[in-house]
């Protein structure tokens, strides 16, 4: 078979990206995924907030809303497959007066047209027994018992992981700047910013070297390119939509405060967002915000003073006691967003391209509905779909300390004692965990901490920086001064005594 | 801790290997206690004096002046020396109850002890750029003044090249210097009030000598770059701490250093139950040392932060001594 030749290329390796390649890994085809950062889930799905959505909250005739109660039924499959920890703590979206409630009927209405299982009304006496931490203020919520939470790159690392393990060939650092017809394929022009070979036994052929264009042709191609979907799309000569970044900044809590409360707390959406707030994480750090504000600038992750206090206001007003000083991280994401709603279809001025674009909030829950609907539409467009005999379904969980009984615990010390090396304290992160990490994949600082929570605790990484920048040397075999927080030009590191 | 057959009974366990908890272990040892377990989680004893390499350690206690390393090395030496003090290094205690079960883990093993008594001398960490809040990008290049420290010191790592300190503690003094003398260019000194935090005779040697500006009634507000850091904006403020916009300037720099502070280290003795103040992150008590719970004592920077380590010596050497006194009153 031709080198670089493929029935399938899929631009971008977000969550939504990783989940097409699994989907179609069960498949007999050759498929490529190429990712323009030096790690998957560095562009939109890191800042994502983890929940997996009932399906409330979204307009009854929208695909968003419909992609949304699918994906929220298909996650904890796939969760279970791989080994991704899911937990269904059930969110509430609370009202502060009686002129709230027709809107809050309404939501409820609209979700259960979706299919939205089993909603109630609760009122304040089921409210003190659920959850105490919540407003006085409050005198009632919409509960939705099927919301979840899940660790949104860990779902992509896992996904992408599997994906692999199941024939699909994966290129970091490498991003698509040419897109052409030619007869029988689309040939993507690549530019290549990482000269590793990322992902192990798959990517060998390709030996293409930092700096370096290369070409991939393919018959297919599936652009789920995130914030620059517009852009990838313009290169193929689709332009008729604009992907407007939306930005939020989140606020991440002291893991003390786990059990701050224990639904996700929603108020009222607003036009253009779910509104500010109080979030479960499945790291067990609560999140407040996000905020939402309109930008012109994709690559603009600031955080603003601005967006602080909002956040707090937000989030004060439905639990009054969280405090400002248990605030120990905070980021900003941008949110693709094209229109109101998801634009997943066929152009048909280029046979054989499929966009996936504008996949905003709540495109992680959505997103392993969205991997049948690309599927479809590659059957549609003449793909052929046969299934391999053998599809790799499971993954070999990995290990997390922090997560596990130390009854368990200690087992694990027993069979591999580098588990009992602990780098991170204020998570409980072994060398062990951090090395599984590099050896899965993890190639910058960023990743290891999106992987294995070393760097996300209290002390933001003040005491295992140096435990891990030396592991990654070790493993990866790369002087100090080229370990890097996030790729190229972040580095840590500027000289090295001799 | 479900199962609790393995457990080992101890008189009594310090955790933490630092100055606080080789002087409470040795003190105790003196007063009578025979059957001592310390535990510390790095490699070696001395906690974060190994990083301190300058000199000004020890001239209360030793009426000398030296360096970090050589006041860790006194008692070590000393401790080494005793053997009814058993010493597990790379060892971090990771639970606590107020029936003072400790378990902790170690390369190849999770042990779990009932101490009769428990003495943490956990120390602190450094606060961060998160929790003071600065606005502005996440890039490489914005580190705790100590970790900066840790890297050059014991790494040999120089993390920067044109550096911006944040806060006039004595770790960032320090580090000014130490940057200057690496052969950085260390750009300023930004503090936001009005005088230093930090020991005078640092603001002289560190700042002073080497002509580097100390900007008081200043903060950073806005911090930029993708990659790595390139710039920060300063503003100077008003004595409400608000900003005053026309006094806004940009300095160019590759590093932000934090030197804005130190947070006690209580989160086990929290979880056992021991009554904490949320703001300083220390016991709640009416005498050193103490906490809210018998037989759990509190020693060094985890009991309050203090300026010299010759402090710290002292008080732990009086924790240890309660610690032996609670114990002769079990029997």
């Amino acid at each position: 078979m031709m080198r670089n030749w493929y029935d399938v290329a899929i631009i971008g390796g977000g969550i939504t990206g990783a989940s097409i390649a699994r989907e179609l890994s069960r498949y007999r085809l050759k498929i490529v995924l190429l990712e323009k950062e030096v790690e998957l889930a560095f562009g939109v799905s890191k800042s994502n907030s983890g929940i997996i959505h009932p399906g409330t909250q979204n307009p009854p005739d929208s695909l968003k809303g419909k992609l949304c109660v699918r994906g929220n039924l298909l996650t904890r499959k796939i969760a279970g497959e791989l080994g991704v920890d899911f937990k269904e703590v059930g969110e509430l979206i609370v009202i502060f007066n009686e002129d709230e409630r027709p809107r809050l009927l309404q939501i409820k209405n609209e979700a259960e047209t979706l299919g939205v299982p089993g909603l109630k009304i609760v009122d304040r006496k089921w409210l003190d027994e659920h959850e105490p931490n919540l407003s006085r203020e409050v005198i009632a919520a919409l509960y939705a018992p099927t919301a979840g939470i899940i660790s949104p790159y860990r779902m992509v690392y896992d996904l992408a992981e599997n994906a692999v393990k199941n024939g699909v060939q994966i290129f970091l650092g490498h991003k698509v700047i040419g897109i052409t017809k030619e007869a029988g394929n689309l040939r993507l022009n690549v530019a290549v910013s990482s000269g590793e070979e990322p992902r192990g036994r798959a990517c060998r052929q390709a030996g293409s070297l930092a700096g370096s264009e290369c070409t991939f042709r393919s018959r297919f191609v599936v652009n789920a390119a995130g914030l620059f979907a517009d852009e990838v799309s313009a290169l193929a000569g689709v332009n008729d939509f604009k992907i407007r970044p939306r930005k939020g900044e989140e606020f991440l809590l002291d893991k003390k405060k786990e059990h701050l409360t224990n639904h996700i707390i929603f108020p009222l959406p607003t036009k253009t967002s779910k509104g500010i707030l109080v979030i479960k994480t499945s790291d067990g750090n609560p999140m407040i915000g996000p905020t939402a504000q309109e930008i012109d600038d994709k690559n603009d992750l600031s955080t603003s003073d601005d967006g602080l206090s909002k956040v707090i206001e937000g989030a004060r007003k439905m639990i009054p006691t969280i405090d400002g000083n248990d605030i120990i991280a905070y980021f900003a994401g941008l949110r693709p967003v094209a229109g109101d709603d998801f634009i997943i279809r066929r152009e048909e001025k280029v046979p054989g391209f499929i966009n996936v674009a504008g996949i905003q909030s709540p495109g992680l829950t959505a997103a392993p509905a969205v991997a049948l609907m690309a599927v479809e539409l590659l059957k549609k467009s003449g793909l052929r779909l046969a299934k391999k005999w053998l599809f790799k379904k499971h993954r070999h969980p990995s290990v997390h300390l922090f997560a596990d009984l130390f009854s368990k615990t200690r087992e694990l010390i027993k069979k591999n004692p580098s588990y009992g090396e602990i780098v991170c304290r204020c998570e409980m992160v072994s060398a062990k965990e951090v090395r599984d990490a590099i050896r899965r994949g993890a190639r910058t600082l960023d990743g290891i901490k999106f992987r294995t929570r070393a760097q996300a605790g209290r002390c933001h990484g003040g005491f295992c920086t140096i435990r891990i920048i030396k592991i990654m040397h070790e493993e990866l075999g790369i002087p100090y001064t080229e370990i890097t927080k996030r790729g190229n030009g972040s580095e840590v590191v500027r000289g090295v005594r001799e | 801790m479900e199962n609790r057959n393995n457990v080992k009974e101890r008189e009594l366990v310090v955790v933490g290997g630092g100055p606080a908890g080789m002087a409470a272990a040795l003190s105790a040892y003196e007063n009578g206690v025979r059957d001592i377990l310390l535990i510390e989680r790095d490699q070696y004893l001395g906690g974060i004096l190994n990083q301190c390499i300058h000199p000004g350690f020890g001239l209360r206690y030793f009426r000398e002046n030296l360096t970090g390393p050589e006041y860790a090395d006194r008692f070590i030496k000393k401790i080494s020396a005793v053997p009814s003090i058993e010493i597990s290094l790379k060892s971090y205690a990771v639970n606590l109850t107020a029936g003072r079960y400790l378990a902790y883990i170690k390369p190849g093993k999770m042990e779990e002890v009932k101490a009769k008594a428990i003495i943490m001398a956990t120390g602190c960490r450094e606060r961060t750029r998160e929790m003071v809040h600065i606005a502005g990008t996440r890039p490489a290049g914005i580190y705790p003044a100590g970790l900066a420290q840790k890297m050059i010191n014991l790494e040999g790592w120089l993390p920067g090249r044109e550096v911006v300190i944040v806060g006039s503690g004595d770790i960032g003094l320090i580090m000014a210097r130490r940057f200057t003398l690496e052969g950085a260019k260390v750009k300023a000194v930004i503090e936001i009030q009005k005088t230093s935090r930090g020991l005078i005779r640092n603001v002289v040697q560190c700042l002073e000598d080497f002509g580097i500006p100390l900007y008081f009634s200043h903060k950073i507000s806005r911090i930029h770059g993708r990659d790595r850091v390139e710039k920060v904006e300063v503003v100077e403020v008003d004595d409400s701490f608000n900003e005053k916009p026309q006094t806004r300037f940009e300095i160019t720099c590759d590093t932000v250093l934090m030197s804005v502070g130190l947070i006690p280290e209580n989160e086990l003795i929290e979880l056992a139950g021991v009554a904490i103040d949320k703001k300083t992150n220390t016991p709640v008590s009416a005498e050193v040392n103490k906490t809210s719970v018998p037989g759990i004592f509190v020693c060094g920077n985890s009991f309050k932060i203090y300026d010299l380590v010759d402090g710290v010596t002292y008080d732990s050497a009086k924790a240890g001594k309660m610690a032996a006194e609670y114990l002769k009153g079990l029997k």
